[in-house]
């Protein structure tokens, strides 16, 4: 048992980093709102159109003010919703096509770390069998050896041993986190979908667990799909990024790119609000007008045109689409078309 | 040092749930009048469970020397039966310790099956939701809109006057208390993260339901039970007064109220004790219930 598992994990390990483990092509998932008996439901485009790929040992970033369809997304990738068109590739297998028990057999390979760690984890089960619960309904391990590994997972992540027993409500922020991140690794997944998973920490705990996070990756070989609005986070952990506004993708690319050059004016003035750690910096501040425009009545073509300091006469007329660029990056604007 | 380095190692897992109860008994034992209830209650449920021993006479056994006979302080009061005896000469104290037999099994029936069906029923429609949601939800308002008793008078009439059938009526009629209550706090508990990650886990519907949602919910049921106990008591007495429920000689409370309504006016204490054993207990119950949703809701502690 112990030599196939350690085999398994080696071959993993071998496995070359950058395998693609996930594509999406052109996600989206619509909401009716409202609407009764007399009254035509609306559509709310929580997420129009986002094209993304996961590889081993990567880390994709998706950033973008709150209500432009990061989690939607994360809720699309963990299965717990499904797309309303676009295909979910995981695998190599088409999510779309698949029935209710294969698609169970996917579900361990994509999992998931929450935003508030005091909501992510039941106040009324201990820590050893909210660990132990993913093999308990997945494999057929007996008590024993799902204990042995619980207890390896906490080592893994920082915890003590003396925590098995210990309820939720005994721990702190930082360490609640730390057991979610445990939980959503015991099946072995292949990519971690981590929304948000520091902002409701304080900043010293945020490097520990963002550490912790890099380790694991180096370790376990896994892809991170990272939801975040903090830039400097972002700076820190991704390798590609993908910027959102209002349900579309506006840029992706490498992150040394988008952070040096900002190419879209939306993320040109998301990077300008971010704070650097430089006395000499002489920041100027794009200060963007106006709210981010309902999802439910998104403005006639580009979604940001409202809002841009660069907005011309086309940008009101025709939706721009994802352009690729020649450093590999793809822009959805007309200043670059 | 080394005393503490070499100490056994604590087991948090009791101490856990130690720190819980003691915490608990902390905020339950501020409130006086839930400490008199709960004292009250156990005494009721020790002379439940040891009426064998405690009673003087048998529940049925008559004296023919003495019928109507008043308590021990009124004149013409005898040391034997110290509450007096009822109409066919049977000791009310034995009676009415007996009766505290039916009063709880009773209440712990009624609570059970109302609480066993409702948490059922409410899993279920506050899971599902949409189209199951509303069919149960309205079924439910509708056995909401009979006055409770008239319902349980009705349910009686249908199946039989007996004390089984009194009891099932009355689990009927209290059921959609628990039903609403279950379905709200399963509504609220459904969407935290807690649930989702359990569902990413790969955790089937079942499990979810009554394993890891169902704990969270409980406390507004337990209170729920605690004070409905106490009116499925009165239901029950109040069916047998109606001669719907336990019938004669079964020293139920209210169906010796119902026994003793003749003579009312020339042996107040035929009538009176088994009032006042109604009342006492109900309100027993009530002020522990009371204490214990305040112990058991976070919102309504101080500090």
């Amino acid at each position: 048992m112990n030599t196939g598992a350690a085999m398994k994990e080696e071959a993993k390990r071998q496995a070359a980093a950058g395998e693609t483990v996930l594509v999406a092509e052109n996600l989206t998932r619509h909401y009716p709102v409202g609407g009764g008996l007399f009254q035509k439901a609306a559509v709310l485009k929580a997420l129009d159109g986002a094209s993304f790929e996961l590889q081993r040992g990567r880390t994709l970033a998706v950033v973008g003010e709150s209500g432009c369809g990061k989690s939607t997304l994360a809720r699309l990738v963990t299965m717990i919703e499904a797309p309303s068109s676009g295909s979910l590739i995981i695998g190599g297998e088409d999510v779309a096509r698949l029935d209710r028990t294969e698609r169970a057999r996917l579900r361990p390979k994509v999992q998931i770390v929450f935003q508030n760690p005091y909501g992510s984890l039941n106040p009324r089960q201990r820590i050893g069998a909210a660990l132990e619960e993913p093999l308990l309904v997945n494999t057929d391990l007996d008590a024993a050896e799902r204990r042995r590994r619980a207890m390896a997972m906490m080592e893994n992540v920082g915890l003590r041993p003396e925590h098995y027993n210990r309820y939720p409500h005994m721990f702190s922020g930082g360490q609640r986190q730390r057991i979610a991140i445990a939980r959503a690794l015991m099946l072995d997944p292949d990519i971690l979908v981590l929304d948000e998973p520091v902002s409701a920490l304080d900043l010293s705990i945020q490097a520990q667990v963002l550490n912790l996070l890099v380790d694991l990756q180096e370790r376990l070989n896994l892809a991170y799909l990272f939801i975040s609005h903090d830039l400097s986070v972002v700076r820190y952990i991704a390798d590609t990024v993908m910027v959102m506004y209002l349900g579309r993708p506006v840029e992706h690319g490498p992150a040394a790119e988008v952070f040096s050059t900002p190419a879209h004016p939306y993320t040109q003035a998301l990077l300008s609000a971010t704070p650097v750690a430089d006395p000499d910096h002489v920041s100027e501040r794009i200060i963007l007008k106006g709210e981010m425009p309902s999802p439910i009545a998104p403005p006639p073509g580009c979604p940001f045109n409202p809002r841009c300091p660069k907005a011309f006469d086309r940008c009101a007329q025709d939706i721009p689409r994802l352009h690729p660029q020649g450093d590999g990056r793809a822009v959805s604007c007309h200043l670059y078309d | 040092m080394s005393d503490i380095t070499s100490a056994e190692p604590i087991d948090s897992r009791d101490a856990g749930r130690l720190a819980l109860l003691a915490e608990f008994w902390r905020y339950f034992s501020e409130n006086r009048g839930a400490v008199i209830g709960l004292c009250f209650f156990s005494l009721i449920v020790l002379l439940a469970v040891f009426a064998d021993l405690i009673a003087p006479y048998g529940p049925t056994e008559q004296f023919r020397d003495a019928f109507l006979a008043p308590p021990v302080w009124q004149e013409g009061g005898d040391w034997r039966f110290i509450l007096g005896t009822d109409a066919v000469g049977r000791d009310m104290l034995s009676r009415l310790i007996y009766g505290s037999r039916f009063s709880l099994f009773v209440g712990v029936i009624v609570v059970s099956l109302s609480l066993f069906v409702g948490i059922i029923i409410g899993m279920i429609a506050g899971y599902a939701g949409g189209w199951l949601d509303t069919a149960v939800m309205r079924v439910m308002d509708i056995i909401l809109a009979f006055p409770s008793l008239l319902l349980a008078l009705a349910l009686v009439a249908i199946l039989g006057p007996s004390l089984i059938n009194a009891m099932i009526a009355i689990a009927i009629v209290q059921q959609p208390h628990y039903v609403r209550l279950t379905r709200a706090a399963v509504m609220g508990e459904k969407s935290k993260d807690y649930v989702t990650a359990a569902r990413v886990a790969g955790v089937r519907p079942l499990r979810l339901m009554f394993i890891t949602i169902l704990p969270n919910c409980l406390s507004p049921l337990i209170v729920q039970a605690a004070l409905s106990f106490s009116t499925a008591i009165l239901d029950a007495a109040a069916l047998g007064f109606l001669g719907m429920g336990a019938q004669p000689p079964t020293p139920e409370w209210g169906t010796m109220l119902a026994e003793a309504r003749e003579f009312i006016l020339r042996a107040w204490w035929v009538v009176t004790f088994p009032g006042v054993a109604i009342l006492l207990t109900v309100l027993a119950i009530n002020l522990m219930g009371d204490g214990l949703r305040d112990a058991l809701d976070p919102k309504l502690r101080r500090s």
